[in-house]
């Protein structure tokens, strides 16, 4: 009986979380010249405008080679720090485990406008890989929380057989640490790339006059409201659910442990 | 390198000396020395918590003794990195890498010796015949029984004619009747390849099935090494008498030649001499008494439990005495509270 | 295996230092530039923006509130339910989670603007005659920030409530508890692990929210980020900007501090 009543409410809750994910579908595919709902017809016009206008591909190659270098950055920088935070006994340690979880906790404003002032100073606002630099700060904490849990869950018995069996430090790294990491690795590098390829508060600082697609869309947001957004939208929920579909797939669960980690 | 025709290694003898290892206040191992000799199994045995897979760590290299030596045929190994030791191991847990198929998991550390492909293939398929597993190279090891990855998990192990074989605890995880199988199967192996083997486990009976010698830990020490026979029969203290196998165990004084006074103030008749005042222990396996004997106890049962091939039975005498006897299950069992009387030979008594 | 040690950590330690702390640290300094105070005693003592510290403290507070209202029943619902039901119940709660906010904040303003759908639909039903104000106010804000922050309450409470032992559960049915007193008397006190720490979660990271309140609030919803951002990119004025993130910081960390301080008395307990 309560149960059921549990059901109901959950199933308007899930409606208020999915309602502004299927809304820019039909406005996507509107003929209206404006912002009209329920569309009076269908059309491509809306993509068709994106694909026909350099500077909305411009921001999304800019956005995609930013989260890509961002991904690697992270995942080069992370995978080791995240073997320090869980293995190493050294003293500082749960200091150090603080400091790189921080970047979640500082509200973004604070650290967008402490680097906007430092790259101010350094000539570096505009440039993409100061965009990357600061974009693997904040993806940072992704990284150490996936692969710190699945380091946890290693059963190091492996790596000491793969020892006993005569295989060097590296191998035994390269032959069965990182090939049983892989599904870790790759939920890690997948989280990171998406908080790049979205993050629009540090990039509205530092981008200077070139375009990311989160920047572009909050000026568009900001100017006129046409449905070329809700077609870009669009296209971002597509991506988000090849990713979700890539890390069910081949990466680690992003079920409710490790992602709670972050409350911590 | 010996062949898989059955030829015995010379190789492989093992000596530790004056092994210590402590966690901050746990003494892990204690000024433990030992001698394998080559193509011997040696079991250690003991609780858990005593020390022996500590050593075992020691010797496969896992973890660095703070005093001590290890040697294998002379070569003192004790600060050489595991991968370089030539051992072969099986862990509790098996420790199959379970992104790699059987034969990838034998042939790792052939690979890690850069052993030609062919070579590689040839070994591989020769030992998981060894282990009846031929035909099952390609599967993964969670596509396995218990019983089949304990298999490559052995295979594993001996693929690279290893100097010396550790087995820690391999057969904790399988149900009773696999594990008396590989038990014996694991010892065919040994015996065949002539491996010299450390083999550890909690188990007493494991421990008498398998070994040629048993080395009983405590608290990080040795209590007592000796072949399989001696340790149950002539036990050097209190805990392997009463560690391995059931017993009875009462201290007492030597009052004459041949006689122990126990503190009830019963005399047992054993076969001892030394100095009169000494102060000993006596052991009394409970499938030792018989009906009569050169001691007689007159008692009372206090439980009597079925064992199917076997009755055990606990009795008071009447002098305060508690014993566990176990007698043959056959004709008239005897139930709680009924009287009667067993007796036991001197040669029968073990004093230590 | 030798354990590693700090080495492995050093490259992502020089990134952080130089990028994070530093940066943080440095602009910190600008809010104390003469070595006086006089911008913290503009930001905490002049009316107008001691409004918008208040504001953001009562926006953030009702968020958590309203989160924790529907983060509970969704987190228990996917903890308890059947695995395949779960798996439909995460991807409605991690779809949006990993959605763009922008997309996200766009879509509610299509939502709940004048003409937007659901002033169409009232109008067009006949419910009500003229559009309900539901965007460019604290009411737009305070649906977009909820439906951001939605799933961060409900990842730590389905966890807490994956962790309880159900054999706690089928013993108090055994001994004859009915739905609602379970629910009370176990389930509550036994997650309030996880309702503790998702609330803390939603809370802070309401106080530094801004892209949700710059584009649903229209400019008359103040939140103290976007009076930074206004600060810097409008006023220029750096040293009253770095008074202001020093607040919003510091209050950010006390947040953490006594929330870690509870919960290690707890644990203690």
């Amino acid at each position: 009986m309560s149960r059921r009543l549990l059901v109901v409410a959950c199933a308007a809750i899930y409606l208020f979380l999915m309602l502004p994910l299927m809304v820019v579908f039909p406005i996507s595919l509107s003929s209206a010249p404006y912002m009209q709902f329920p569309p009076p017809g269908l059309s491509w016009q809306w993509y068709d405008r994106f694909f026909d206008d350099p500077q909305w591909l411009d921001a999304t190659w800019r956005s995609l080679y930013i989260g890509s270098a961002t991904a690697g950055l992270a995942l080069a920088l992370g995978v080791p720090l995240s073997f320090s935070l869980v293995r190493g006994r050294f003293a500082g340690r749960a200091l150090l485990d603080r400091l790189a979880l921080a970047p979640v906790i500082v509200p973004t404003i604070v650290l967008s406008v402490s680097v906007y002032g430092l790259f101010a100073k350094l000539k570096l606002i505009g440039a993409w890989y100061g965009l990357v630099v600061a974009h693997t700060v904040l993806a940072l904490p992704f990284v150490v929380l996936v692969m710190g849990a699945g380091l946890r869950d290693f059963d190091r018995s492996l790596e000491q057989a793969a020892e006993g069996l005569g295989a060097s430090r590296w191998r035994t790294l390269r032959r069965v640490t990182l090939p049983l990491l892989r599904p870790s690795l790759v939920s890690a590098g997948l989280l990171a790339f998406i908080s790049s390829f979205d993050e629009l508060v540090v990039a509205l600082f530092l981008a200077g006059p070139n375009m990311t697609l989160p920047k572009k869309m909050f000026d568009n947001i900001l100017m006129e409201i046409d449905p070329t957004i809700a077609a870009v939208s669009v296209m971002q929920i597509l991506l988000v659910v090849l990713v979700l579909v890539l890390i069910g797939r081949f990466g680690r669960g992003l079920g409710g442990a490790n992602m709670s980690g972050s409350a911590r | 390198m010996p062949t898989r025709s059955g030829q015995l290694s010379v190789a492989g003898h093992l000596s530790v000396t004056g092994l210590c290892r402590r966690f901050g206040e746990v003494v892990a191992l204690d000024e433990v020395s030992l001698d394998i000799a080559p193509g011997e199994l040696l079991t250690i045995l003991g609780p858990s918590g005593s020390g022996k897979t500590t050593l075992l760590k020691v010797v496969a290299g896992f973890e660095k003794p703070d005093a001590g030596r290890v040697s294998v045929d002379g070569q003192d190994i004790t600060a050489m990195p595991p991968a370089r030791r030539d051992i072969g191991m099986v862990f509790q847990n098996y420790a199959l890498f379970p992104h790699l198929t059987v034969a990838g998991n034998v042939a790792f550390p052939l690979e890690m010796r850069n052993v030609g492909r062919a070579e590689v293939a040839r070994r591989v398929g020769e030992t998981l015949a060894l282990v009846e597993l031929a035909g099952y190279g390609e599967r993964l090891p969670r596509q396995l029984s218990g019983g089949q990855q304990q298999r490559v998990a052995l295979a594993r192990a001996i693929v690279f004619n290893p100097r010396l074989l550790l087995l820690d605890e391999p057969f904790g995880a399988l149900d009773r009747k696999l594990r008396e199988t590989m038990q014996l199967e694991v010892r065919r192996l040994q015996k065949r390849l002539g491996l010299t083997t450390i083999f550890i486990t909690h188990d007493q009976e494991e421990a008498l099935v398998l070994s040629d010698r048993i080395a009983v830990m405590n608290r990080g020490a040795i209590q007592q090494v000796a072949g399989t026979m001696e340790i149950y029969e002539r036990p050097a203290n209190d805990f392997v008498a009463d560690f391995v196998g059931e017993s009875n165990i009462f201290h007492g004084t030597l009052t004459e030649p041949g006689i122990v006074t126990l503190s009830s103030g019963r005399r047992l008749l054993v076969n001892r001499d030394g100095k009169v005042g000494d102060r000993l222990g006596v052991l009394m396996r409970p499938e030792r008494f018989a009906d009569k004997g050169a001691n007689g106890f007159a008692a009372e049962v206090v439980e009597a439990v079925y064992l199917g091939a076997s009755l055990k039975l606990r009795l008071a005498c009447e002098d305060g005495l508690e014993l566990v006897v176990r007698q043959p299950a056959r004709g008239k069992l005897p139930v709680a509270g009924q009287r009667l009387e067993v007796g036991i030979d001197a040669d029968a008594i073990h004093v230590f | 295996m030798k354990t590693p040690g700090i080495f492995p950590a050093v490259p992502a330690l020089v990134l952080l230092f130089a990028f994070f702390l530093f940066p943080v640290v440095r602009m910190l300094g600008y809010s104390v530039d003469a070595g006086s105070f006089e911008w913290y005693a503009k930001a905490l003592g002049e009316g107008l923006y001691l409004g918008v510290f208040w504001n953001t403290f009562q926006i953030a507070l009702l968020v958590t509130l309203i989160c924790l209202l529907l983060g509970y029943p969704v987190g228990f619902l996917i903890a308890t339910t059947t695995p395949g039901w779960a798996v439909l119940g995460f991807i409605f709660v991690l779809l949006p989670l990993w959605t763009s906010v922008l997309v996200r904040t766009y879509a509610w303003m299509v939502l709940l603007g004048r003409n937007g759908v659901f002033n169409r639909w009232l109008i067009d039903s006949g419910i009500i005659s003229d559009p309900l104000p539901l965007l460019h106010n604290v009411t737009g804000v305070l649906i977009g920030m909820v439906h951001v922050l939605l799933p961060y309450m409900v990842l730590p409470i389905y966890g807490a409530v994956r962790r309880l032992d159900p054999a706690l559960v089928a013993a108090a049915e055994g001994l004859g508890a009915s739905d609602w007193r379970i629910f009370w008397r176990i389930y509550l006190p036994l997650t309030a692990n996880g309702i503790f720490a998702g609330s803390v979660l939603v809370f802070v990271l309401s106080l530094g929210f801004f892209i949700t309140p710059a584009l649903l609030g229209g400019g008359r919803v103040i939140m103290i980020a976007v009076l930074i951002e206004q600060e810097v990119r409008q006023t220029l004025n750096w040293p009253f900007a770095a008074a202001l993130s020093a607040v919003l910081l510091a209050a950010t960390l006390a947040v953490y501090a006594l929330a870690q301080r509870f919960t290690q008395s707890e644990a203690r307990t």
